[in-house]
């Protein structure tokens, strides 16, 4: 993959609501990893990468399986290069937060990121700006079905590992969860399984 | 609020120790107790607290003094209990405990205390802790309790503080309000072995040394005179005798025996045929396995024969047809007759009876006893051989005290009536006393009488008992003052706690006592109930109590309270054997 130390800009807002947002990425396949902390536009709204799918830009034109006869998965574009330009990636991302004059809010923003704002991966340092405090997880785990198990695992592991250099943080992000699963032990449980060493 | 500013901006605007709270109060009840969450951070674990252990809370307006009477474990979501977490997972574990597992400490704040503690003398003096009215708000934060607090709740140990014993787990003392005690009956339970008769000599030397009132000790075994058995230990302990010997007079009513264990006793005590009233039989009942019909024939045989009389000319018959004509005469049963003329052929051989002597023996030896007590000093009466017989015990412990209680009353009226003053308080110690205070004849006998009218005349029980559950409880309800070893039977439990505040979370609290030397203490005496470990009867105590002069005593400090030359030469030679 790209080299993950800058902030790469790999998509732009194509939908927005208060409280998720749709993007689309410049390149196929390039879209960012589930769970992965992205920001929209500047000042910059905080997403979640929840959602990540790929599909004809047109979708009156559904795709055609085309390799019956190919040698292998790589043939199939190699033989029809109109391909690449029919589909693409997509994602939608949750909002958990947004910057501030004073400092990172973890609140939705009073308004959506506009359409056709740039979204960009977050580089580590802004990471671990971000998750310098947990409260972001009350929107994050809120944010009902959208956020499955998966995706807030996903993420969680993320911030342990950027914040490896911090020897109780995985333990700090399991009580944050903790408070915000107190009512359902076995799906804390079973994100809780996924983050353990 | 992850990161809690909120609590640390608190925490500096207090001049608090910078401790971590145990939990936060999230419920509770004045009659019931506050709940205390603990800390949900994991810091606090259940395993870190005790029954019985003190905290303090910090409301918003006051800082509350109490006791955790139980501990629980909680859980947010009720399928924990069912689907448990896998705790192999060391970091499930650790996240899960504290937070969606939880523990919660059940904590009764009985006194509430000024808000700020800043370690001076006189801000702890000035606003003393006082009796909770009122519970701490929601999330107060708890905390253990320093040895300042309870210092500042049990009080120092001085002239009328006597140190008792130390609370569980923590290096401070519990001192007893020695004149609250005394101003009522005090109760002292555990079933036998617990430290009963310990704890009572403690509380004996604390009444001598507060002088507050006199004892009169109704010695069974012969523990509390000279010296007493450790049976644990295998030695011997020192008695009030070897320890105050100018202050204690013993009485024996075994003189040999006396003898023979080579202790010197004042008086033998002496009593008249003459003076053993109906009344004293009605005691015996039990002991002597006499039915009702048969006790109350003594009330007849009174009736004809007088009182200085009956019991010599009842005895004197030859049973057979000289006592059936006397139960034809008095019209009684004659077989009820029999039965009390056999029985009470079994006192005759009392060697402590006299039977010419019908001119008050008895009345000479309470004399002799009043004339000790208004000396303010204390009467050990030893048993010597008859600690085993438990007719005698009764039989004498009833028939002086009904005595002395006598003349008490004729000196309080006569003091009200500006005719002298009045006499000076008295406690009377008596053992197995729910043979002298059960529902059958607690509402007739003299401990009955004593007991109920509190401290009118100036006479008040000390009742020893293994048994509570057999005492009256109208007197039960009478006792100021209670001190409770373990109890194993939940019958006694209940009623040495009956009329207790508290008493549902005291149980839990007693039911999980040492058997030994620890009690819970609870009554005037103390602001709020305690479990002690009853502080050590041994050479450290002697040397300590030496060093505290007994008030009202001239004496220098290092010996013992009181001693003439010669007492200290005496004592001297004894402490070498
Ligand atoms: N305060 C104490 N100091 C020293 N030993 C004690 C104390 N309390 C209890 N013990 C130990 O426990 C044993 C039993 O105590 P005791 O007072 O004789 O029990 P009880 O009178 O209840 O049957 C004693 O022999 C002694 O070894
Ligand atoms: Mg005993």
């Amino acid at each position: 993959m790209n080299d993950i130390s800058a902030p790469r800009r790999l998509a732009e807002v194509i939908e927005a609501a208060s409280s998720v947002f749709r993007a689309q990425c410049y390149r196929l396949y390039e879209a960012p990893a589930l769970g992965s902390l992205v920001t929209a536009g500047a000042p910059a709204v905080y997403g979640v990468v929840c959602r990540v799918s790929t599909e004809p830009l047109d979708p009156s034109r559904p795709v055609l399986a085309r390799g019956e006869s190919a040698q292998s998965e790589e043939q199939i574009y190699q033989d029809n290069p109109q391909i690449a330009r029919l589909l693409t990636s997509r994602f939608e991302a949750l909002i958990v937060g947004h910057q501030l004059e004073t400092g990172i809010s973890h609140h939705l923003p009073p308004l959506p990121p506009r359409v056709h704002s740039f979204v960009k991966e977050c580089s580590p340092d802004e990471i671990t700006d971000f998750s310098g405090g947990l409260d972001f997880i009350h929107l994050l785990v809120g944010a009902g079905p959208a956020a499955s198990e998966e995706v807030v695992r996903a993420c969680m592991s993320r911030l342990i590992e950027a914040h490896s250099d911090v020897p109780d943080f995985r333990v700090q992000i399991g009580k944050a969860l903790a408070k915000e699963l107190a009512g359902d032990v076995p799906q804390l449980t079973a994100i809780l399984r996924g983050l353990a060493r | 609020m992850t990161n809690g500013p909120v609590t640390k901006g608190l925490d500096s605007d207090f001049s608090l120790p910078e401790e971590k709270p145990l939990g936060l109060v999230v419920g509770g009840s004045l009659s019931h107790g506050v709940e205390v969450r603990l800390d949900t951070g994991g810091r606090t674990s259940v395993e870190d607290l005790k029954a019985g252990s003190f905290v303090t809370i910090r409301g918003a307006k006051h800082r509350f003094f109490g006791v955790v009477t139980d501990l629980t474990l909680n859980s947010s979501d009720p399928r924990l209990k069912h689907q448990p977490p896998s705790v192999d997972d060391p970091f499930t574990a650790e996240v899960v405990s504290g937070s969606v597992a939880y523990g919660t400490a059940s904590v009764l704040p009985h006194l509430t205390m000024p808000l700020v503690l800043d370690g001076s003398d006189k801000s702890s003096v000035a606003e003393a802790p006082v009796a909770a009215k009122t519970i701490p708000s929601h999330f107060s934060p708890a905390y253990p309790a320093s040895k300042q607090d309870v210092e500042m709740v049990f009080g120092r140990e001085d002239e009328q503080h006597f140190w008792v014993g130390t609370p569980l787990d923590m290096d401070a003392k519990v001192c007893l309000n020695l004149e609250e005690l005394v101003k009522r009956s005090i109760g002292v339970f555990g079933k036998s072995g617990t430290g009963k008769t310990f704890l009572t000599r403690l509380l004996l030397v604390g009444i001598l040394q507060g002088n507050q009132a006199s004892s009169l000790i109704f010695d069974m075994h012969s523990e509390y005179g000279w010296g007493g058995q450790d049976t644990d230990r295998n030695t011997t302990v020192k008695g009030l005798k070897q320890l105050f010997p100018a202050r204690v007079a013993t009485f024996t009513l075994d003189e040999e025996q006396a003898r023979r264990r080579g202790v010197s006793t004042d008086e033998v005590v002496r009593i008249g045929y003459g003076e053993i009233e109906p009344e004293d039989v009605q005691l015996l009942r039990e002991t002597l396995n006499l039915s009702e019909v048969a006790a109350d024939a003594a009330y007849n045989l009174q009736q004809k024969f007088g009182q200085r009389n009956w019991l010599a000319s009842f005895l004197s018959l030859d049973g057979g047809t000289q006592l059936n004509e006397l139960a034809g005469e008095l019209g009684v049963n004659s077989a009820a007759l029999g039965a009390l003329h056999n029985r009470l052929r079994r006192i005759q051989r009392y060697r402590f009876l006299e039977e010419r002597s019908q001119s008050g023996a008895a009345d000479d030896v309470t004399e002799k006893i009043i004339q000790h007590l208004e000396r303010g000093n204390h009467v050990v009466l030893e048993f010597g051989g008859y600690g085993n017989d438990l007719t005698a015990y009764i039989l004498v412990s009833n028939l002086l005290s009904r005595r002395i209680h006598e003349r008490y009353v004729a000196l309080t009226d006569a003091a009200e009536g500006n005719r002298g003053k009045k006499p000076r308080p008295l406690v009377i110690v008596i053992e197995e006393a729910h043979k002298f205070l059960h529902p059958g004849v607690a509402s007739q006998t003299i401990f009955g009488i004593i007991a109920r009218e509190l401290r009118k005349y100036s006479v008040t029980l000390m009742v020893i008992d293994q048994r509570p559950s057999a005492i009256d409880q109208e007197v039960m309800s009478q006792l100021g003052t209670r001190l409770v070893c373990l109890l194993d039977n939940d019958r006694d439990v209940e009623a040495a706690l009956s009329g207790a505040p508290g008493s549902r979370q005291l149980k839990e609290v007693l039911s999980r006592l040492e058997p030994k030397q620890q009690a819970l203490l609870f009554g005037h005496a103390l602001p709020m109930p305690v479990v002690v470990h009853t502080r050590s009867y041994d050479e450290d105590f002697y040397a300590q109590i030496y060093q505290k002069p007994a008030v009202g005593d001239g004496h220098q400090a290092g010996e013992p309270p009181g001693e003439t030359p010669r007492e200290r030469l005496e004592r001297q030679i004894n402490e070498l054997f």
